[in-house]
């Protein structure tokens, strides 16, 4: 057993480290602006392309599709890295942390050397297109259609809270192929297009205001044969692959806000006291950071799991699980913390420029965001634990005679 | 990096589990449950025999030499047997003390001793209600002075304080110093007294000192500081012991509940419950990666084991309580009697978390150290 760097890791950490403190605003700086829209996206691009520049993007792919040609365990050493800087990586993550593992298991070649590097530096934008109206936590309820069309697959139908689509140039769709059998059976994965007529991307706002989500529509949207990812009929496989990908990807990198709690307890005094004094906050810090710890041991023991020969398991959910419920739980307990003040999320009169109130607004999202808390917890009893399932309405029948509202 | 146990450790634990399976039941922790007994002493031998005790003891003193890391996997499967032998109290604290800041004539004397079982050893420190280590007096306690090699004073609750032959006892000397003692147990001017307690399979005593005579450990400095690190080293043990527990409640749980019908199907099969051991697994899991982290700065002496001790601890305890009180909830009935296992890890739950301290006190720590880390 040994959580210490390696010599060679340990330069890696450093070199990390000077890059990051050359390139990147720290965790505690006040000064970094908040953007929104067009701008903060050029922003991000422009910081992800220098990243890759630097050799830190995609830092475990391989080196002929963009990646830096390192270790998982280097994926870990930036990690810890990062999370004492503020960086706009949120555009990548679902393109090179879910999308991108799934198209290195099932595409072919060609395709895989002329999409993945792009996407590793940021080029070029993707998105998960799963859910549907009718199809969230049952995602393989989903119902928009792929019907061939000679070397071509012809897409109608809609999807909805799907992440980043107004930036996309690629997308990453689940589809039903065949209605006709049962719903795990008839799906298909496929890459698609963003740029093309037949798709159009609506904004959805959040409750926080924001809007970072978005429906969007398909009418006779094409995809070559060559962009599909498995087998037809295939693509629940796919599908499980991207999701697990995305309980891996954020299971390093899932905002706790921890760090953010604990920069608050070293600074903040309340009424002329250090808050760090107070009983009830030592309570609170020790609790979470006895969570905060164990995830990140939790990440490593997995990445040693992993880095043996093991697949990551449904543990991933764990982070996540652990993760989401934490960063309510600090936002909330920090804006109590500020008393009658706590409500007000002004950036030049609240403590870390309102971070907390604006965390209290979007922590809800977070929890439902890749598979809600329930969804994890089934995952962990019937995967891990290995618990019976739920009697299933829909078992044994076709697609389309299994019901989808009160009759 | 790397962040397994060796093959070699993990094949100890396997023997360690194999043989805990077939001499450690819970009808063995029953058995010291159930009557006056302080500890199954048939069980003792054989974990003797097993070297259990020798492990981290150097050769030269009649050990077998091995690190922390082989102790940390017998502590787990310990606590996944709910073992009811002094083997915390003989092995994590008073071996340690000794081997760390005991003279060359106390390692001399007590060492090959505790490696071959003939001597158990404990820790006394707990002042009752009062707590000398943290300089409050309570009325009732006001902890033990030492003054000319001779102690007096009550310290309780102290583990194993009925059959050990020796204690580490802290106290205040002439100067108000805390200081650490080896004390004979089996003198005159000491009384122990057997307490009642929350878990019976492991003891727990009160000790009276009048003028007992003691010798300092060590050089006459040893207080405070290697006090806390004795008790951090401890917290990382225990915290292996509490995963083992965790892991076995959890365990029987399941397989209870997949076997109990309710509704025409399995209890394990609602969701309610299935949530809940989900839960459990989490906790489980949080405390079995604080815990691996935690043998390893033991193992490495790292810069942070004091939080890495700390941590270890608070999670290991708050885990073991959730799964030993949800295991009971899904049980039903069945998991409220004496009959059935459950209250036998809950009982060890609460054992587990007082023993070397509660929560309040060491999520103090975590607060305090986490703090004054750069
Ligand atoms: C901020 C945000 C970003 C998102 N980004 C994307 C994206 O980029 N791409 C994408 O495809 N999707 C995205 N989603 C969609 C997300 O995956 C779904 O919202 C989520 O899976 C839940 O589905 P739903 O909204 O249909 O809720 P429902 O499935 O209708 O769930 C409603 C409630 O029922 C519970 N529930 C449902 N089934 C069960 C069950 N079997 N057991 C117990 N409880 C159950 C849920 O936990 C929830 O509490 C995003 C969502 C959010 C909030």
């Amino acid at each position: 057993m040994d959580f210490e760097d390696t010599p060679e890791l340990a330069d890696f950490r450093a070199r990390v480290r000077s890059w990051l403190d050359a390139n990147a605003v720290r965790r505690t700086d006040q000064l970094f602006m908040s953007m929104e829209g067009e701008e903060a996206f050029r922003e991000a691009k422009a910081w992800y392309k220098a990243k890759a520049d630097a050799g830190f993007a995609c830092l475990s792919w391989p080196s002929e599709y963009g990646g830096a040609g390192l270790t998982s365990l280097h994926d870990v050493v930036w990690a810890q890295e990062v999370e004492n800087y503020r960086t706009r990586d949120g555009y990548f993550v679902i393109g090179i942390g879910n999308c991108g593992p799934a198209i290195q298991h099932f595409s072919t070649e060609d395709v895989k050397r002329e999409l993945l590097p792009r996407m590793a530096s940021a080029e070029d934008v993707w998105c998960q297109l799963f859910s549907e109206p009718s199809a969230g936590s049952d995602v393989a309820g989903l119902r928009t259609r792929a019907e061939r069309d000679g070397d071509n697959w012809k897409i109608n139908g809609q999807k909805i809270w799907t992440s980043g689509a107004q930036y996309s140039d690629y997308g990453v769709v689940l589809t039903r192929t065949d209605p006709d059998v049962s719903k795990y059976r008839g799906l298909t994965l496929f890459m698609i297009d963003m740029r093309q007529p037949g798709v159009e991307v609506r904004p959805i706002k959040q409750m926080d205001g924001g809007q970072h989500f978005n429906e969007v529509y398909f009418q006779d949207a094409i995809i070559p044969d060559s962009y599909r990812l498995g087998e037809v009929g295939g693509g629940w496989t796919g599908a499980l692959t991207v999701l697990m990908s995305e309980r891996l990807a954020i299971s390093g990198i899932q905002p706790t806000g921890f760090p953010q709690f604990l920069d608050l307890v070293r600074s903040l005094e309340l009424n002329g006291e250090p808050i760090a004094d107070d009983p009830i906050v030592r309570e609170r810090l020790a609790t979470w950071y006895s969570q905060y710890a164990g995830l990140q041991a939790a990440n490593k023991r997995m990445i040693t799991a992993v880095a043996k020969g093991g697949v990551a398991g449904a543990e991933a959910s764990l982070g996540k699980l652990v993760g989401a419920v934490m960063n309510q739980e600090i936002a909330n307990f920090c804006c109590q913390l500020f008393g009658p003040a706590g409500i007000v999320s002004d950036e030049n009169l609240s403590p870390e420029r309102g971070h907390f109130q604006h965390a209290v607004l979007f922590s809800p999202g977070v929890r439902l965001a890749g598979g809600t808390d329930e969804v994890m917890r089934n995952i962990i009893a019937e995967q891990v634990l290995g618990l019976p399932q739920e009697p299933r309405a829909d078992k044994g029948m076709a697609f389309k005679d299994i019901p989808t509202g009160p009759s | 990096m790397n962040f397994e146990f060796s093959e070699e450790q993990q094949f100890i634990r396997d023997q360690a589990r194999n043989f805990l399976a077939q001499e450690c039941t819970t009808q063995t922790v029953r058995a010291v449950l159930d009557t006056e007994a302080a500890f199954d002493g048939d069980l003792w031998q054989k974990i003797v025999e097993l070297g259990w005790t020798a492990m981290a003891i150097p050769e030269e003193h009649g050990g077998l030499g091995l690190g922390y890391l082989e102790l940390c996997v017998i502590a787990e499967e310990l606590g996944r047997a709910l073992a009811p032998v002094p083997f915390s109290s003989s092995v994590y604290l008073a071996t340690e003390a000794i081997k760390r800041w005991g003279s060359a004539e106390q390692q001399q004397q007590y060492l090959p001793g505790l490696a071959s079982g003939e001597l158990i050893g404990t820790l006394a420190h707990w002042d009752g209600l009062g707590g000398v280590s943290n300089g409050k007096h309570s009325g009732d306690n006001d902890g033990v002075r030492a003054s000319d090699g001779k102690l007096s004073g009550c310290k309780w609750p102290v583990a194993d304080g009925d059959s050990a032959h020796f204690a580490v006892t802290s106290a205040r000397d002439e100067s108000g110093e805390l200081r650490l003692y080896i004390l004979d147990l089996e003198q005159a001017s000491v009384t122990r007294q057997v307490l009642p307690s929350v878990d019976p399979s492991r003891s727990q005593a009160r000790l009276d000192f009048e003028g007992a005579s003691a010798a300092a450990l060590g050089d006459g400095t040893v207080g405070e500081s290697e006090l806390a690190q004795l008790l951090d080293s401890a917290a990382i043990l225990l915290a292996f012991e509490q995963i083992g527990g965790c892991q076995a409640a959890m365990d029987s749980g399941i397989a209870y509940t997949r076997e109990r019908y309710a509704f025409g199907r399995p209890v394990a099969s609602f969701q309610a419950i299935k949530h809940k051991f989900a839960d459990m697994f989490v906790a489980l899991e949080l405390a079995r990666s604080n815990a691996y982290y935690g043998a390893w700065a033991l193992s490495s002496d790292a810069p942070d084991l004091p939080l890495a001790a700390a941590t270890a601890r608070v999670s290991a305890s708050d885990a073991f309580y959730l799964i030993s009180k949800e295991n009971i909830q899904a049980h039903g009935g069945m998991g409220f009697t004496w009959e059935f296992d459950c209250h036998l890890y809950y009982r060890r739950a609460q054992l587990l978390s007082a023993q070397v301290g509660t929560a309040p006190h060491w999520k103090d720590l975590v607060a305090q150290r986490l703090l004054h880390a750069a």
